[in-house]
């Protein structure tokens, strides 16, 4: 796929997910499964520092942002919340026979998604998600599309036809190259993502930039998606359980209280 | 990319709310921005409706308004420091017609009247605060956001609230004094349906109102107010916020003083505080408002300080709206009659005049709280209470006369008798 003859700026698209807020999410202690009803949501934290890079890249060289997702229509809310950012559009891949993907048919539904929407030169995707950290979904689009990919990013530059990211590693920070079309995940807490504007939520109330495809829309079979085409098997689900400290405090006057604590560490054989 | 409607409303409380529908429905392109995460969010009352203008723009209110319950029972008390001393009405006719009042939840109320905005066409946005308003060659020409994010239109109403900024930008009114704010605070109180019901003695709908004096505020300027809600009390005060200042009283101490009192706890036993709340409560009085409209702007609800608080009925949620509906008419006037000019916009004038809320608050707001005597506050409450005890109390002990008795009350309350005769004159004026 190469970018489209004589198009101005750049076509990007931006993967975003809708998760439940983390600071608010608690495990049922029975089903040892997240409660996610009554949740508020959000857009995963690492995408709105993707959005953001896209919407900066935008300003700088034109263009078309397009927000893409998967999932229920429920999702429709961070979308829009996408557009009320900056974004131009958003399409949501949203059917019931994509309920139960892992990562393998989610990458592959997103691909075909991107494929459709035709003439992109940039995918934009965060490191990964609060709720399954799997980072497994940007590189897996890049694979699917055969594409490059250039990942953990937390500052993009477009050159002639190229794209240049630098990566932070544990003792400095790389900066790879690739042509376009290219994608890239971005480093979470790289940017400061801007707040929804009063003309975006009017372009939104506007109605018209959202639209849903179907599997069927982007030309997937249902075995090729949802728990039929996902390889992950869920054996078992756990909670740590933190073990209950031992410890006891010496309440004694400081001095009597510090010997105290010697000989019980002496007899625990801590200390000799 | 510039938005254009040709009004725009900020605040979707119940003034700007009315003012959106009724725009809306003149055919105007509406933008009612909200700057809480939804209607009512970020606002307070006491917990109390007036009905009437809702039967102007919504005659059919009564079949899906979220009502707590229907007020069928006024009640007003002085309180000391262990005794109370009230008066209840009751009377079908309070719950009758256009007379009706009922106890209101906000996030509720607010998300319904602003559900009835959309319905009529306006545009509801949510989320977004209006930091300015947008000015061009001495006019209003939209709202400013940011440099970016501006939205034109031909007239902007402000119904923000009591501690507007728009107001003071438009150049409409000077920065709020403290004495022209009280500050309101509001405990809800839950308590089981039934047991509410045993205590004010109320069917299932019904519900009570009650404004209490002297203790209440601890003697300061103000009162406290008691509404029953469904299965919810709401407990509050309005304080002056002078007196507060200058006692170096905390509000929410003379709360807690107020809902400790053994008249009160007697009603809220077991109950469950589930929220605290406080808001800044004009007290403008008629000469202090805000100029009310200007070239392309109009002032609606708490924000053109449109609230009365005569010690026994506190409104303004029913002034927001009437006012919310008056906005809007006065707009299409001026559309009529050529443009958004302050000239053609005065119809706003008429159009509050003629739902009476310039009138009642010109009558009911000569004294602002600020102005108001302490000795309603403080000495008389303490001397009707000194007197009932004297009427019902039987030990033994001589008697005398009832003349004697309210005199040598009135003589150890230390406030001469003309003063007292004065006092009873301008209350009775006031009212």
């Amino acid at each position: 796929m190469t970018s489209a003859e004589g198009k101005r700026g750049l076509r990007i698209v931006v993967c975003i997910k809708q998760v439940p807020k983390a600071q608010e999410l608690s495990v049922d202690p029975v089903t040892k499964t997240l409660k996610r009803v009554g949740v508020p949501s959000e857009i995963n934290p690492p995408d709105q520092n993707a959005l953001e890079l896209a919407l900066r890249l935008r300003e700088k060289h034109g263009g078309e942002i397009v927000v893409l997702s998967m999932g229920p229509t429920s999702f429709d809310e961070s979308l829009e919340r996408a557009i009320a950012m900056g974004a131009d559009r958003a399409v949501l891949v949203t059917d019931r026979n994509l309920g139960g993907s892992d990562t393998v048919p989610t990458a592959l539904t997103l691909e075909h998604a991107i494929e459709k929407i035709g003439g992109v030169d940039l995918i934009l995707c965060g490191e990964e998600t609060t709720d399954a950290s799997t980072g497994h979904v940007g590189p897996g689009i890049a694979g699917h599309m055969d594409i490059p990919q250039i990942t953990y990013c937390s500052e993009v530059e477009i050159l002639d036809g190229k794209v240049r990211g630098t990566r932070m590693i544990e003792d400095g920070a790389e900066t790879w190259e690739a042509p376009l079309p290219c994608l890239v995940t971005v480093d979470f807490g790289c940017n400061k993502p801007r707040q929804p504007t009063l003309t975006g939520k009017i372009r939104v109330k506007r109605g018209g930039l959202v639209v849903h495809w179907s599997a069927a829309d982007i030309g997937l079979e249902p075995s090729q998606i949802g728990l039929r085409g996902s390889p992950t098997i869920v054996a078992k689900v756990d909670t740590v359980q933190l073990p209950a400290r031992g410890g006891r405090i010496f309440q004694e006057e400081p001095v009597i209280a510090v010997s105290l604590l010697l000989d019980a560490l002496r007899k625990d054989k801590v200390i000799p | 990319m510039a938005e254009r409607f040709d009004a725009v409303v900020v605040g979707a409380g119940p003034a700007g709310s009315a003012a959106a529908l009724t725009l809306a429905r003149k055919g105007f392109s509406t933008l009612l921005v909200e700057r809480g995460r939804a209607p009512g969010a970020k606002n307070m009352f006491g917990g109390r409706i007036y009905a009437w203008p809702l039967f102007e723009i919504l005659p059919d209110w009564t079949k899906d308004c979220p009502v707590e319950r229907l007020v069928t029972k006024e009640s007003m008390a002085f309180l000391t420091e262990d005794a109370s001393l009230g008066i209840a009405f009751e009377s079908p006719k309070l719950s009758e017609g256009k007379a009706a009042s009922f106890t209101a939840l906000r996030p509720k109320f607010d998300a319904w009247l602003a559900k009835k905005a959309e319905e009529a066409g306006a545009m509801l946005v949510m989320g977004i605060r209006v930091d300015d308003l947008w000015r061009e060659d001495g006019r209003v020409k939209g709202v400013f956001v940011a440099p970016d994010d501006r939205v034109a239109a031909d007239v902007v109403v402000i119904a923000e609230g009591a501690t507007s900024g728009l107001v003071r930008q438009a150049g409409l009114k000077a920065d709020l004094e403290p004495r022209e704010v009280s500050v309101g605070v509001k405990e809800t109180i839950e308590l089981p349906e039934k047991d509410l019901q045993d205590r004010f003695g109320l069917g299932d709908r019904e519900g009570a109102a009650i404004v209490y004096a002297g203790y209440a505020s601890l003697g300061l300027r103000g009162g406290g107010f008691l509404y029953t809600n469904k299965s919810s009390v709401s407990l509050g005060l309005v304080v002056s916020s002078e007196d507060l200042a200058r006692k170096k009283v905390e509000i929410q101490d003379v709360q807690t003083k107020f809902r400790m009192h053994p008249a009160i706890q007697k009603l809220l036993k077991g109950g469950k505080v589930v929220e605290y709340s406080a808001h800044l409560v004009p007290e403008l009085g008629r000469n202090m408002m805000p100029r009310l409209y200007a070239d392309g702007v109009l002032v609606a609800g708490d924000s053109a300080g449109f609230l009365i608080n005569n010690g026994y009925t506190f409104r303004g949620v029913d002034l927001a709206i009437a006012s919310g509906i008056a906005a809007g008419e006065a707009a299409d006037a001026a559309r009529k009659a050529g443009g958004m000019t302050a000239a053609n916009l005065a119809a706003y004038e008429r159009s509050l005049r003629a739902r009476n809320v310039l009138q009642d608050l010109e009558a009911f707001s000569r004294t602002p709280l600020y102005l108001k005597n302490e000795r309603l506050f403080d000495v008389y409450p303490r001397l009707v209470i000194d007197l009932a005890e004297r009427i019902y109390r039987v030990d033994g002990t001589a008697r005398g006369r009832l003349v004697d008795t309210v005199l040598r009350e009135v003589n150890a309350s230390g406030v001469s008798k003309v003063t007292l005769l004065m006092d009873l004159l301008r209350g009775a004026r006031s009212m």
